[in-house]
């Protein structure tokens, strides 16, 4: 089992940074165009993060052009240039499903300062 | 014909170069020693005889022992045939690792299922289920058991009885990394069997597309 355990924590970036559900992140994704290769950011608001070692992912929630956009992230992706914490937010639960249902003003999440 | 004989050690996953993920199983691949060469003049066939994982000399028969002496080596919790292999590049007592697979080789694995106990016919044999409610009394039992005429069933008719804890093949699996160092075969997906029980790799019967 250690030997397992030591190859998935070989893969495990260190420059994660500290977010949790409700916080607003800018993904800074990798998009491959043939050969080219650049960035394309992802900025929305987490609102889930599930599973552990090197399976975790958290997924990101936006709203582009009125219409509601998630997409779902393994924490330790090597095709993440960077991730950002722009904003934190306040939230009494773990998953923020219930922003699904809300749209507008009342999908807002207050900061914590 | 290429194979190695290991113990599984469980899985995770592994990024590709692209960010794709992979679920590989890890595989403690070697070091096995090959402990006796079958020729076709003296054995009628033409294999090689490897081992793998030492086997206390106290639980060891001096059969085994005796017979891995000739490779000067241990006896071996397990042992087993490969056969179709070119009798020439093999020595007795020669060690092997897992570097006899190359990255993106394809593999057939073969292990023990886990055994699952007495098991019905929808566990054992994929069968539907009746209904549960509505007054239906027929639940989760085996259906038919086939035609009256006969007066008798049938030779293989699907029943509950006893579930794995058998030999299963796994065709066609990937060789995702070779670890040379540590002993080591990730190999992308699920092979049969609890996490420590032994395995045999040996290169697709039915590669080639």
């Amino acid at each position: 089992m250690n030997l397992v355990r030591a190859i998935a924590e070989e893969q495990l970036r260190k420059d994660i940074p500290d977010f949790r559900p409700g916080d607003t992140v800018r993904v800074h994704v990798k998009v491959r165009e043939g050969q080219r290769e650049r960035i394309q950011v992802f900025e929305g608001i987490v609102i889930r993060r599930r599973g552990s070692g090197i399976s975790e992912t958290y997924t990101v929630r936006k709203i582009s052009y009125g219409v509601g956009v998630e997409r779902t992230f393994p924490v330790h992706s090597p095709n993440i240039e960077r991730i950002e914490r722009t904003r934190r937010g306040k939230v009494r639960r773990a998953k923020l499903y219930y922003l699904r249902g809300l749209s507008g003003k009342a999908a807002r999440i207050k900061e914590i300062r | 014909m290429k194979g190695i004989l290991g113990r599984k050690l469980g899985m995770t996953q592994v990024f590709a170069e692209d960010g794709t993920v992979i679920p590989v199983t890890v595989i403690e691949a070697g070091p096995c020693i090959v402990l006796q060469k079958k020729q076709l003049e003296s054995d009628g066939y033409e294999a090689v005889q490897i081992g793998f994982a030492d086997k206390k000399p106290k639980r060891a028969t001096k059969a085994e022992q005796g017979h891995a002496q000739k490779a000067n080596t241990g006896a071996k919790k397990y042992v087993r045939e490969l056969r179709g292999v070119n009798l020439a590049e093999y020595e007795v007592g020669q060690q092997l690792g897992p570097d006899v697979f190359a990255e993106g080789d394809v593999v057939d694995v073969i292990g023990t299922s886990k055994g699952k106990g007495y098991a019905g016919p929808i566990k054992r044999h994929n069968q539907s289920r009746g209904p549960m409610a509505h007054g239906s009394k027929y639940h989760r039992g085996v259906g038919s058991l086939g035609a009256i005429a006969p007066n008798r069933v049938f030779k293989g008719q699907t029943m509950a009885g006893r579930m794995g804890g058998e030999r299963v093949t796994v065709q066609n699996l990937q060789v995702v990394r070779v670890d040379t160092e540590r002993n080591l075969l990730l190999i992308k997906g699920a092979v049969p069997g609890p996490k420590n029980s032994f395995v045999t790799v040996r290169s697709a019967v039915k590669a080639g597309h």
